[in-house]
């Protein structure tokens, strides 16, 4: 009985000394940290997406705290709401924001882009960009193997499998521009959402001169340029053959839309600010 | 006799060699080609001529774009058309010279075509006479690249860093991969022509001794080269045992002088140069008689082509005319692969034009083609004891698909040369390949 009592005596003593070690080791090198950082990364979602420039939600909430301005320091995915919870943690007046969305330049439905031949590698985009021209005859249009789903972090992104085409979810979607960086035909784009404009794009990214855009897809750009001169307020240009609208210029006359002969400017309805 | 060969790994496909011994034939002389700009590594070459313009046979329509570069001379007479994008075999657009002939023009005599001897620009004695720069000069004048399948300018290879030395001049007429002839047909039917380019070779490298590497499953190439070298102590002629990937340069290396090329290094830092039979042979029609690269011998062959066969065929004649020659494509085709089935890439585009690089097209039934299910990985190891390089292949394939591309760099992935040994060997189907392919992407993209 007596070694039950001894051992457990031991141990406890043993236990006391780690314990004073510990404290003592903690008081000395104690690290003094601002503690609305804490706060602020509470609120940031934690998905360290990089939409912000930084390097995670730790360092967007470490320069929330340094900085004297909250004006460069946006992070996508938030709402309005938390923005202003954070700038009143740091006590600074809210940042001018907008929210970005990604829209995917390519309308690869398989009926208006026909399969010309057949991948059977491993599910990878940017392998078969590397192959060669991919499964349709257009060089410029979307593989359907679905980098920017596995890519992106908040999984705004589904995949159709009839369709072989990946579609965002507004509603979850913050511009974060993880699936542009994945696509290696570069098609998700990222677009600035005006309050009370619609969302107007050109879904497509066909580069190549009209008679061969053409005949690779029923629904391309061929840089025909009948927006352009329709366009009332110069948002749109065209370069090698594409034509792109800028979303800061639009004012969402839908002039363009109803003019393309291509059927390949698109527009939708502005989604609701994230909650 | 034990045979040589390289040290570690390889495999051993069925060599399926349907077209050897089925002689040289002549194409059709094409009436419109389509010249890429780029049809090696390197920078693509410059155009230098204008739509409309009349251009000669053998003449050059783009010049060197740098100094690794080759230029490109178009194979028939003609008006040059376009000059505009086109599709490549991969279906990818490059910029390439369509050059159509004259319809006026009568018919020539020659409507297939050949190696012909008659002539030559320079006699033996004015041969003999030019420096190993003037023959360097003329080989990038005549636009020859390797024609093994790289397509690496000839005249880089020739042309040693400041310091460097080569001893040993090694010929590859090894052709591992299955089905393909090309090399073989030509070693038969001219090995005396390839025997002279080797001479100028190694004139223009400045080397004493060469040896030329041809796999023991080609006997009558081997002897129709011995025959040539026989009153030539510095040619040395070399059977070597059949194995995959026994043409690869770092392996062929191995197996003739038993030198190891360093990890990311190139030939020449083991003292060697290495260029394709059919390279020599292009050097020897370039210094004799002063004709650029723009015909050479390819195969298209494959179980179910009715006439499989060996074709001398102009570089940018339509791919389709050349399939033709053979009967055409086969009903039930899977794939047709540009190149050897180890290495070689599948065509997306049948009517593309041909490339310089372009020695061999592979007509596969839908049956051979069709990718096995994928298993996971039993760490069998075959691919580790199969590889060549000796990396671990399961290893690379499971830092691709998790995205770890630090640390397969670390495991010698850029070593990786793709020769497919891996994937072929492998029991559970795993496209081992194409995740290593995946892993270099990976570490392009990171920079």
């Amino acid at each position: 009985m007596i070694y039950v009592f001894l051992s457990l005596g031991i141990v406890g003593v043993i236990g006391l000394i780690a314990a004073l070690l510990l404290y003592l080791a903690a008081k000395k090198f104690k690290v003094e940290e601002d503690p609305r950082i804490a706060e602020v990364e509470a609120l940031l979602p934690g998905a360290n997406c990089g939409g912000c420039g930084l390097s995670g939600c730790a360092a967007f909430a470490r320069a929330c705290c340094t900085a004297t301005s909250l004006d460069d320091l946006n992070c996508t995915g938030l709402g309005d709401k938390e923005m202003a919870e954070i700038a009143r943690i740091v006590g600074l007046a809210e940042g001018t924001r907008v929210r970005k969305i990604a829209v995917i330049r390519c309308n690869a439905a398989c009926e208006t882009r026909k399969l010309v031949n057949h991948f059977d590698g491993i599910k990878s985009c940017a392998l078969e960009h590397s192959y060669y021209q991919g499964e349709s005859a257009c060089n410029f249009g979307c593989l359907g193997l679905g980098d920017c789903v596995v890519a992106c972090p908040f999984g705004a992104m589904t995949f159709s499998e009839s369709d072989l085409y990946p579609t965002v979810d507004a509603d979850k979607c913050t511009g974060c521009g993880k699936c542009r960086e994945a696509c290696p035909r570069l098609l998700p784009t990222m677009r600035e959402l005006h309050p009370g404009k619609q969302l107007v794009y050109v879904n497509c990214s066909n580069r190549n001169k009209g008679p061969l855009a053409m005949k690779e897809c029923d629904v391309s750009c061929i840089g025909c340029g009948l927006c352009k001169k329709k366009c009332p307020s110069e948002a749109i240009t065209l370069e090698s053959f594409l034509a792109t609208i800028h979303g800061d210029k639009c004012i969402s006359c839908l002039e363009c839309v109803s003019v393309c002969p291509r059927k390949s400017i698109i527009a939708e309805e502005n989604p609701a600010p994230l909650p | 006799m034990k045979l040589k060969r390289f040290k570690n790994g390889g495999v051993h496909p069925d060599p399926m060699k349907l077209t050897a011994g089925k002689p040289i034939v002549g194409a059709p002389c094409p009436r419109k080609v389509t010249l890429f700009l780029s049809q090696h590594i390197g920078a693509p070459a410059k155009c230098i001529v204008k739509v409309g313009e009349k251009v000669e046979e053998g003449q050059m329509v783009a010049e060197a774009g740098g100094f690794v570069s080759a230029p490109v001379h178009t194979p028939i007479a003609g008006v040059v058309k376009k000059i505009d994008l086109v599709r490549d075999s991969q279906g990818l657009w490059k910029e390439a010279i369509l050059i159509e002939e004259e319809p006026s023009e009568e018919p020539k005599k020659s409507q297939t075509l050949g190696f012909d001897q008659k002539n030559p620009l320079r006699s033996d004695d004015q041969i003999e006479k030019l420096s190993g720069k003037e023959i360097v000069d003329i080989i990038a004048e005549a636009g020859i690249v390797g024609l093994g399948g790289a397509a690496f300018p000839t005249r880089v290879k020739l042309t040693l860093p400041p310091g460097k030395k080569a001893d040993v001049f090694l010929i590859n007429g090894a052709e591992c991969e299955p089905y393909l002839t090309c090399d073989d047909a030509l070693m038969r039917a001219y090995p005396g022509e390839i025997v002279r380019g080797i001479r100028y070779l190694m004139k223009a490298s400045g080397t004493s001794k060469a040896m030329i590497g041809i796999e023991a499953n080609k006997p009558e190439a081997i002897e129709a080269l011995e025959m040539v070298t026989m009153s030539s102590p510095d040619i040395e002629v070399v059977p070597l045992r059949t194995a995959y990937p026994q043409g690869g340069e770092k392996q062929l290396i191995q197996a003739l002088t038993g030198r190891a090329v360093p990890a990311g290094g190139l030939p020449i830092d083991a003292g060697v140069i290495v260029d394709n039979v059919a390279t020599a042979f292009a050097v020897y029609r370039a210094v004799k008689f002063g004709e650029p690269l723009v015909k050479r011998v390819a195969t298209v062959t494959g179980v179910d082509v009715k006439d499989a066969g060996n074709f001398i065929v102009a570089v940018g004649t339509d791919m389709n005319s050349v399939l033709e020659l053979a009967g055409g494509i086969p009903e039930e085709t899977g794939k047709i692969i540009s190149g050897g089935p180890m290495m070689g890439r599948a065509v997306s585009q049948p009517d593309a034009p041909l490339m310089k690089a372009n020695g061999g097209f592979v007509l596969m039934p839908k049956t051979d083609t069709a990718r096995g299910e994928v298993a996971p990985c039993v760490r069998c190891c075959k691919c580790v004891d199969a590889c060549p390089m000796n990396l671990q292949p399961y290893l690379l394939q499971i830092l691709a698909e998790y995205e770890l591309p630090d640390d397969a760099k670390e495991n010698g992935v850029l070593n990786c040369m793709e020769c497919g040994c891996c994937s072929f060997i492998c029991p559970s189907n795993r496209p081992i390949v194409d995740f290593i392919k995946l892993s270099k992407l990976q570490l392009r993209k990171k920079g």
